[in-house]
């Protein structure tokens, strides 16, 4: 059983991206609208964009490694792209395109090229040119070549973005016949809530080039979570202790969050998680609190769970989630712009140390 | 009068032929450097590769007499590493021939080879194949309607060439007078205008079927190779 992990930070142009994630066999999809940087994370992975440091590793086979100094190329990592486009071989048969990993790619056949067809129900277009074929064919065609490949992963960039909406509800029940077969793990781009739901076991949630909450698509996409809800997750490093109380100071993008962690020295990176149900919302900064942290944010965005409510918020550039019940919300009159002061109790943020970062 | 038609015939068919198929190769090269690669010199070649186009034939016929005649540098080299002559022989009527279709045959190849869709030889990479894999699988076949398209082109003028192959080689029967310097060397005797006018309707029917030919891959060139997703 092959497990993805990625961790890995890099630029595309004046754009900075950072990821750290796992994905395991089945359906982990990259969320997010569009230039968020999920396209470029899934062209690092492939190999066909390079990150500036950072690792990528399935299973035991290392991708990419900055520090190692390994950088497959993309012919190399035993991956299956699928792109926006189809991008099938004009010149080339349906067949002869299904096929092309193996007799140019020299990737060993393990699946019969029958059973492929039969999942994606290209019976009758095998000896057709792709350009007599449809869009929703020709996309069809795309993933099978990309499955016949014998990928350990596959990465799929979008791929229904480029079909009208008949077109998509024609593929999506191939998509989720292929994931459910699937013992591999596939990483799926996408900014279409209505695609991740159906298809995604997992969702990173990517927002201007960070990954920001990693959960389930119920969590992700706003129905209620059986463990309370999504989780945000912020970047910072460590500035200074308490040793008295065994507590550490973390600099964010807004401001600086206390948690209760030993250990920690300063100026070592850290990922925090912060589950939405641990997050309580004022609307005045209140004194004679036990909560350590109470952080100074504005409302992005209010949605309504049945009787919660899940509540956006921007704390600097960081972004932190909330669930409160809808009641709450309402007494509190919360709407976009709207500024809260966010309580987190210093026990609620989950720490994790992240690598160093080349050249900071 | 009909053997020496054919005898000129198939002579200007062999210059012809010669000089297409050893121009191929390295027009081929050359329209791909200047399709895919930046380097440094690389308007210099353009400019190179367009000037017979632009110059003079005469100049460039001039020119090659200078380098490739007997006792031209390049001339000389060849003669003594391969005993290859070209002074006043049919292989120099080919050099001629080939020197002036050049930029003709690489503009096609080159405009094919900017068409091919880079996203295709991505995929390609994707799906485990190796560059040379890539190129001979994805790159060549999507090119090839441009590469015919060149050599039809670069056939016609080879076929046709005058001014150059006059200045290096002369108009010698049975060696260097093709089909062009023939009906030059008619025009210019009192008794030739019935045997040059045969000759022209020889030469007309051989253009229509080349243009015809190119009409065709050009056809085929905008309707398979091209990719025509935005």
């Amino acid at each position: 059983m092959t497990v993805l992990d990625v961790d890995i930070s890099g630029r595309r142009g004046s754009f900075t991206v950072r990821a750290q994630f796992r994905a395991e066999p089945g359906v982990t999809a990259l969320f997010g609208r569009s230039g968020a940087g999920k396209s470029t994370i899934l062209k690092m992975m492939a190999g066909t964009a390079r990150p500036d440091s950072g690792r990528i590793a399935a299973g035991s086979r290392v991708l990419f490694d900055s520090e190692a100094r390994i950088d497959l190329p993309a012919r190399k990592r035993g991956i299956g792209f699928v792109f926006q486009e189809d991008r099938l071989f004009p010149h080339l048969t349906v067949r002869h395109n299904l096929t092309y990993g193996r007799w140019a790619g020299g990737r060993r056949a393990r699946r019969p090229l029958e059973e492929i067809v039969a999942l994606l129900g290209l019976e009758a277009h095998v000896d057709r040119y792709p350009d007599t074929l449809s869009g929703g064919e020709r996309q069809r065609v795309a993933i099978g070549r990309a499955l016949l490949s014998e990928p350990e992963i596959l990465l799929m960039d979008e791929p229904l973005s480029s079909l009208d909406r008949e077109r998509r509800a024609e593929i999506l029940p191939y998509l989720e016949a292929v994931a459910a077969e699937a013992h591999i793990p596939i990483i799926y781009v996408s900014h279409e809530t209505d695609e991740v739901a159906r298809l995604a076991d997992r969702v990173v949630a990517i927002d201007e080039g960070r990954v920001r909450a990693i959960g389930t698509a119920a969590e992700i996409l706003g129905d209620a979570g059986e463990d309370g809800g999504p989780v945000a997750i912020l970047e910072g490093r460590v500035t200074g202790h308490d040793e008295t109380y065994g507590t550490a100071i973390v600099a964010l993008g807004g401001g600086t969050i206390e948690l209760s962690e030993r250990g920690l020295p300063a100026g070592a990176r850290l990922r925090l998680r912060i589950r939405a149900s641990d997050v309580a919302l004022a609307t005045t900064p209140h004194e004679g609190l036990s909560i350590r942290n109470q952080l100074p944010c504005v409302v992005q965005a209010v949605a309504l769970e049945g009787p919660f409510a899940r509540v956006m918020l921007s704390f600097g550039s960081e972004r932190i989630i909330s669930r409160i019940t809808a009641k709450s919300a309402d007494a509190l009159a919360l709407q976009p712009g709207k500024p809260v002061t966010a309580l987190i109790k210093a026990v609620s943020v989950e720490p994790a140390r992240l690598r160093p970062v080349v050249g900071e | 009068m009909a053997e020496a038609e054919i005898g000129i015939l198939l002579l200007s068919a062999k210059v012809a032929l010669a000089a297409t198929g050893f121009s191929l190769i390295p027009a081929f090269a050359v329209a791909w450097l200047l399709a895919r690669r930046r380097f440094f010199g690389k308007a210099l070649l353009q400019a190179v590769v367009t000037l017979p186009l632009v110059l003079p034939p005469v100049v460039t016929g001039y020119g090659l007499l200078v380098l490739f005649g007997s006792r031209g540098p390049l001339g000389r080299l060849l003669e003594d590493l391969f005993g290859m002559s070209f002074a006043f022989r049919w292989t120099g009527a080919a050099l001629a021939a080939g020197v002036m279709a050049f930029p003709l045959i690489v503009r096609p190849i080159r405009l094919s080879l900017e068409a091919v869709d880079r996203g295709l030889e991505e995929a390609a990479s994707t799906l485990g194949a190796a560059s040379p894999v890539v190129f001979l699988t994805v790159t060549l076949p999507l090119a090839l309607p441009g590469l015919m398209a060149g050599a039809v082109l670069g056939f016609a003028k080879a076929l046709g060439e005058f001014g150059a192959t006059i200045t290096f080689v002369s108009n010698i029967p049975g060696e260097t007078q093709t089909l062009s310097l023939a009906i030059y060397a008619l025009l210019q005797t009192p008794e030739g205008d019935a045997a040059a006018l045969r000759l022209i309707g020889l030469s007309v029917l051989l253009a229509v079927g080349a243009v015809l030919v190119s009409e065709w891959v050009a056809r085929r060139l905008s309707k398979g190779g091209g990719d025509d997703r935005a």
